[in-house]
């Protein structure tokens, strides 16, 4: 919301410097995000200084005093040579110029004489510093002496791109006959426009009006109410126009007054400026009229012509009626889109059919014309709801819709009108009606809150009387009453977002604490009782995953969780079977590859992988993240926790000394994995070889530990890994269950006693068929070696021909160790020759001589 | 003889000095203190001597041999002081040489900044709670007063999905709700972490995909200066010990009366830089009373309770406290930008 200083001040009094009062207005919840200094003076450093530390831009144009004044031209001369270009006698209050300029708006007065009465116009006299009006944007020059086509040139009359009003250059700025002559232009409409944001809590504040109020009660001065007094000459209003009203709920409120025998023109240069400030458009004076009401009160208006209405009701006087749109019907609104309307939609009708889109925009045929005489005023009450509703329905903005559809009080139609039927009287002339139209079928009830000195004690931790409070209050204009130590409060009319009871408690409580100033209320620590205190297994148990998986030499990514499934059926080959689980899928997704959330934690760890291929030659990372995975019947997905790993490259980095620069492969990661659940204490693991469409056949398992699958890793498939723009080099990769990991975590863990007595060490190597897995043979070997096999560690695996071909052979380090003694010589070829038999029996092993 | 004993004594000590190595010291020693050496065969010959002169030859060869054995012992000390001393000579490395590599892991940086969260809460009593992404409208709007087609909706952009009612949460505030409805009438001091999304444009300050940690602390004596004095506490902790905090009124819904916390901005110490946009204060986070609709949704009388709530952004403090210019980088994973983490 845009609202110019020079407005505000016609409502309160403002003595602060321009940062001091947007701090003051940010502090208290209308923040103030930029300043447009239209002509009045910058603010100086001391007042920024004094407003340090606020967050704002101060960016515009300040009017020199001396240099930038107003003046009247008093006739407009041809140029000798050049038919584009006018010379203006012109007097700046000190002495006459002969002014040369090319503005179009001058040329009709061109070769007239002397004028019957003089134009006023903004005047920059030579070495002002202005914006140069023939360079795009804003680009500060200053006015030197030149010639041109003979004639001496050194001053200006300036536009509104000029002057850093607007960015019209097609015309110079004709000021309003009744401006003074020689005076700073900035002195009579310099101004500040304050940018201030407007949170849906105080709606109220979208007006000139509603952000006055809160000045006045910030700075502890009087707010000035605008004078809503009609001049009322004309016939009375009734019989001239009647209101029907058939649902009060969306419609509380219809107020019509009758402004007759108007002249519709431009209107003053003094409204056009304010509306171009607040960001509005001039139109013509009865349109401005109704725009300038808004902005200044916040009741939104529109202006019928009153004879077009009675043309369509036959030559009788019109009724206005408002009702809900009937399903399929249709209306032309004043952007000239043919709309279809939906059944909660309001319009107001008249007998003919609607005439406008309630609370929204108006229809083409009854607006306001060049030619239109007598204008028929609405101002009404809707439901903020309803228009909410409307606007986000037909995708249609509007500066009333924005106003109606946060919430304006039906007080406000009335005092509305009435400002603007003044407003009208002055600038278009003719009389208005005696009397208003008022239909209110709904008043609202504008609560009564009762809050108490113990009240702001437990909520704001700050010790005020009832009086204080009372005061506070009152400075919003809220009605108190002190009973007790209890404040009653009575909500003004022209707000709509205090509630009742509890609600309208903390409503008091914010406005109490805004006014008072959050600044001064103490900061304290919380003494009130702890809560139980509670661990989070859950997050303790992830977070030492990813510190396990650090320690490892993983790099932990985060990636975005939505995605499509087209990029993810690139994780498994051509002609596999498609992932049909049903997804997550975005109603209104923002782009055409995001627009399911994913099903596959690797599919998101290998577009990083892929993304970073060309970068690293190594890569080691891992992500810990939800998977989402819709059902059929349940509302909500199941968002179950996964761990990605994905390895490539050579397995030490590469440095100025030789290192280990064989690709990694499937037992590198076999044994990231191995040290991850021994980091966990997860026992009784099992690699089972298994088949996933995204891995190698050959090179693929699934981990168990008991009934739980942990998950599968492996080498990617070589169709996969052409699916994606990688290197040659194997790519490892995992993706676990993280719930099952976290489930498996066991609380506690036993150890087992540092031995005393030193260990017999060997060496055993059997030689087993090719396809036996290695796990059975360990497992054959524990059991034989029973309690005294205090370890086993493979440590080479052998094919060749001394061995024979369908053979390996497993070197296996042993060692035997009892707890109560050094185990003997015999001892030890005991247990040795218990293994080697079992091994045989059980696996057809041979140890190998 | 005794003059012999000078003569040997001299003669050993002479060529005691010519040895340079371990072995031209071995050969000393058996040619001088061995079995055959001139001096032993004076020990020898003691017997043969006359009865006077055999102490003061005796006792002058056990001179000389102790004379001998401790200049050996002296000169093999040297010697492998040399030695010694010549190999450390020779074994002198370019310390400048970079160091091995290791393959270092990392924590991404999102994870640092919430741990660092994390711990800072929870040293202030408040634990961590979290609560699904994908969410009812219910949960994620209704429940926390903001209504259907109310006007504060428009605070957020929300991702709908094909199911009716069903959207991916805009804010960790559905939490809230959780948190209550599972343990009133406790008192609650939790944090809320976890991914929300919104539907905008993406640019370097804002990504559809974000984390958020909300705080939540209900009890029957919570007022406005604890949510100050706890979340003051918290930016002293996360950004310095001096760091001032600035409270300015807002609005939330499901807050009443609402503040947003700015801090002084700790790259510039409030004179305004470029972090700052000039302004000297950054904004960090949400906050405020939880509101009455809030409370009684979450099972709390707000009669009897009061509590508040704040909300904040973790990639952008991550991205203040290390100037990062983009909020994507944090979600490109891009290896150059999160090793230097």
């Amino acid at each position: 919301m845009k609202i110019p200083l020079s407005w505000l001040k016609e409502f309160v009094d403002i003595q602060l410097p321009l940062p001091e009062l947007a701090r003051l207005l940010t502090m208290a919840g209308l923040e103030v995000e930029a300043i447009q200094v239209v002509g009045l003076p910058m603010p100086t450093s001391a007042d920024l200084h004094n407003a340090a530390h606020h967050e704002i831009k101060i960016e515009g144009l300040s009017w020199e005093a001396d240099k930038i004044v107003t003046a009247a031209v008093y006739e407009v001369m041809p140029h000798p040579n050049a038919d584009r270009l006018v010379l203006c006698r012109l007097d700046d209050g000190q002495q006459e110029h002969i002014v040369l300029t090319g503005a179009p708006n001058l040329y009709p007065y061109k070769g007239l004489g002397p004028l019957p009465e003089p134009l006023k116009v903004p005047y920059a006299k030579e070495g002002a510093r202005i914006y140069d009006g023939h360079q795009p944007g804003q680009v500060l020059t200053t006015l030197k002496r030149a010639r041109i086509r003979g004639v001496d040139s050194y001053s200006m009359i300036c536009s509104e791109k000029e002057l850093g009003i607007s960015d019209e250059h097609e015309g110079v700025i004709i000021l309003d006959p009744d401006a003074p002559v020689g005076i700073p232009l900035a002195d009579y409409i310099g101004d500040a426009v304050l940018d201030i944001a407007i949170t849906p809590n105080i709606a109220r504040c979208a007006s000139v009006l509603g952000v006055a109020r809160e000045v006045a009660a910030l700075t502890g001065q009087p707010l000035r109410q605008p004078d809503y007094s009609v001049q009322m000459d004309g016939p009375s209003i009734e019989g001239l126009a009647s209101i029907e009203i058939q649902e009060p709920e969306l419609n509380p409120r219809f107020v019509l007054g009758l402004a007759q025998n108007v002249t519709i023109r431009p209107s003053p240069y003094k409204v056009q400026l304010r509306l171009k400030l607040a960001g509005m458009r001039p139109i013509d004076n009865i349109v401005d009229a109704t725009n300038y009401v808004m902005l200044e009160t916040g009741q939104p208006l529109h202006a019928f012509d009153y004879d077009v209405l009675t043309q369509r009701a036959g030559g009788q006087s019109p009724t206005i009626i408002t009702r809900r749109a009937r399903s399929g019907e249709r209306l032309t609104t004043l952007d000239d889109v043919e709309r279809e309307l939906d059944d909660f939609t309001v319009l107001v009708c008249d007998t003919a059919g609607a005439l406008s889109i309630a609370g929204v925009m108006g229809g083409a045929e009854s607006e306001v014309s060049a030619n239109t005489r007598n204008i028929l005023l609405e101002g009404a009450a809707w439901n903020f709801i309803n228009i909410r509703r409307t606007v986000s329905a037909q995708k249609l903005q509007s500066e009333a819709a924005y106003r109606f559809s946060r919430g304006v009080h039906p007080a406000m139609a009335e005092r509305g009108v009435r400002r603007c039927l003044e407003l009208i009287r002055r600038w278009a002339g003719g009389v208005i009606a005696q009397g208003l139209i008022d239909n209110y079928p709904l008043p609202p009830r504008d609560p009564i809150v009762e809050i108490s000195a113990s009240d702001v004690r437990r909520w704001l931790g700050i010790d005020l009387t009832p009086q204080e409070i009372a005061d506070l209050l009152a400075r919003l204009e809220f009605k108190t009453e002190i009973i007790g130590q209890t404040v009653r409060a009575q909500t003004p009319d022209h707000r709509l977002d205090i509630g009742e009871g509890v609600v309208g408690m903390a409503d008091l409580m914010e406005e109490i604490a805004r006014i008072y100033g959050y600044e001064r209320i103490p900061e304290t620590r919380m003494d009130d009782e702890l809560p139980p205190q509670r661990n989070n297994l859950e997050l303790e148990r992830e977070e030492r995953i990813r510190d396990a998986l650090v320690n490892l030499g993983l790099q932990e990514i985060a990636t975005y969780r939505l995605t499509s499934p087209e990029r993810e059926a690139r994780r498994f080959p051509p002609g596999a079977a498609p992932d049909d689980l049903p997804y997550v899928q975005l109603a209104n997704p923002i782009a055409a590859d995001r627009y399911v959330m994913r099903h596959s934690l690797l599919s998101s760890v290998l577009e990083v992988v892929e993304r970073n291929a060309r970068l690293r030659p190594r890569l080691a990372l891992f992500e810990i993240g939800p998977v989402y995975l819709a059902s059929e019947e349940g509302l909500l997905p199941d968002e179950a926790p996964r761990l990605a790993i994905a390895l490539s490259g050579p397995r030490a980095p590469a440095g100025w000394q030789a290192a280990d620069s064989a690709p990694m492969d499937f037992y590198d990661l076999k044994g990231i994995l191995e040290s991850l659940l021994e980091d966990l204490h997860i026992t009784g693991v099992r690699y089972e070889p298994a088949e996933h469409p995204s891995f190698h056949p050959g090179k693929c398992a699934r981990i168990r530990v008991g009934e739980h699958a942990l998950g599968v890793f492996g080498e990617l498939h070589p169709l996969v890994r052409v699916n994606y723009e990688l290197p040659e080099t194997p790519l490892l990769a995992a993706e676990l269950n993280v719930r099952a990991l976290i489930a498996l975590t066991p609380d506690r863990f036993e150890i087992s006693a540092v031995p005393v007595f030193p260990p017999v060490l060997e060496d055993l190597a059997v030689v087993v068929d090719e396809n036996l897995p290695a796990d059975q043979v360990e497992a054959v070997i524990r059991q034989a070696g029973g309690k005294a096999l205090a370890d086993l560690r493979l440590f080479d695996v052998y094919r060749g021909e001394q061995i024979g071909a369908g053979k390996k052979s497993l070197a296996y380090s042993l060692a035997y160790q009892s707890p109560e003694r050094t185990l003997t010589a015999d001892e030890a070829q005991k247990i040795r020759q218990r293994i080697i038999r079992q091994l045989e029996r059980e696996l057809g092993a041979q140890l190998r001589s | 003889m005794l003059e012999s004993l000078n003569q040997i004594e001299r003669q050993a000590l002479n060529e005691l000095e010519a040895t340079q190595d371990e072995d031209s010291l071995q050969r000393w020693k058996v040619a001088h203190l061995g079995r055959n050496s001139p001096l032993m065969r004076v020990f020898d010959q003691l017997g043969a001597l006359p009865k006077e002169e055999r102490p003061t030859i005796g006792r002058r060869a056990n001179e000389v041999k102790r004379a001998l054995e401790t200049a050996f012992e002296g000169r093999s000390q040297a010697l492998i002081q040399a030695a010694v001393q010549r190999s450390l000579q020779a074994e002198r490395l370019d310390v400048t040489l970079p160091g091995r590599p290791i393959a270092r892991g990392r924590l991404h940086p999102n994870t640092q900044t919430l741990r660092r969260i994390y711990r800072i809460f929870g040293d202030m009593g408040f634990q961590v709670f979290r609560s699904r992404e994908v969410e009812t409208d219910e949960y994620n709007f209704e429940l926390l007063n903001i209504p259907a087609h109310h006007p504060a909706r428009d605070m957020w952009d929300t991702f709908y999905t094909t199911t009716p009612g069903v959207i991916l949460r805009t804010h960790t505030s559905p939490g809230q709700i959780h948190v209550m409805r599972q343990y009133a009438p406790e008192p609650i001091r939790v944090i809320l972490p976890g991914m929300c999304y919104r539907y905008e444009q993406v640019s370097a300050r804002k990504d559809t995909q974000f984390n958020q940690v909300e705080g939540l602390a209900v009890g029957r004596n919570i007022t406005f200066g604890d949510l100050k004095g706890t979340l003051t506490d918290f930016a002293r902790r996360m950004f310095g010990e001096n760091v001032r905090t600035r409270f300015r009124a807002s609005h939330f819904p499901f807050t009443e009366p609402s503040a947003e916390m700015d801090i002084e901005c700790f790259i510039c110490g409030g004179a305004g830089c470029s972090v700052c946009g000039g302004s000297g204060w950054l904004e960090i986070l949400g906050s405020g009373m939880v509101h009455p609709v809030v409370l009684r949704n979450g099972g709390y009388d707000p009669q009897i309770y009061s509590g508040f709530a704040f909300g904040m952004g973790p990639e952008r403090i991550t991205m203040l406290k290390h100037r990062i210019e983009d909020i994507r980088h944090l979600w490109m994973n891009d290896l150059r930008f999160l090793e230097q983490f």
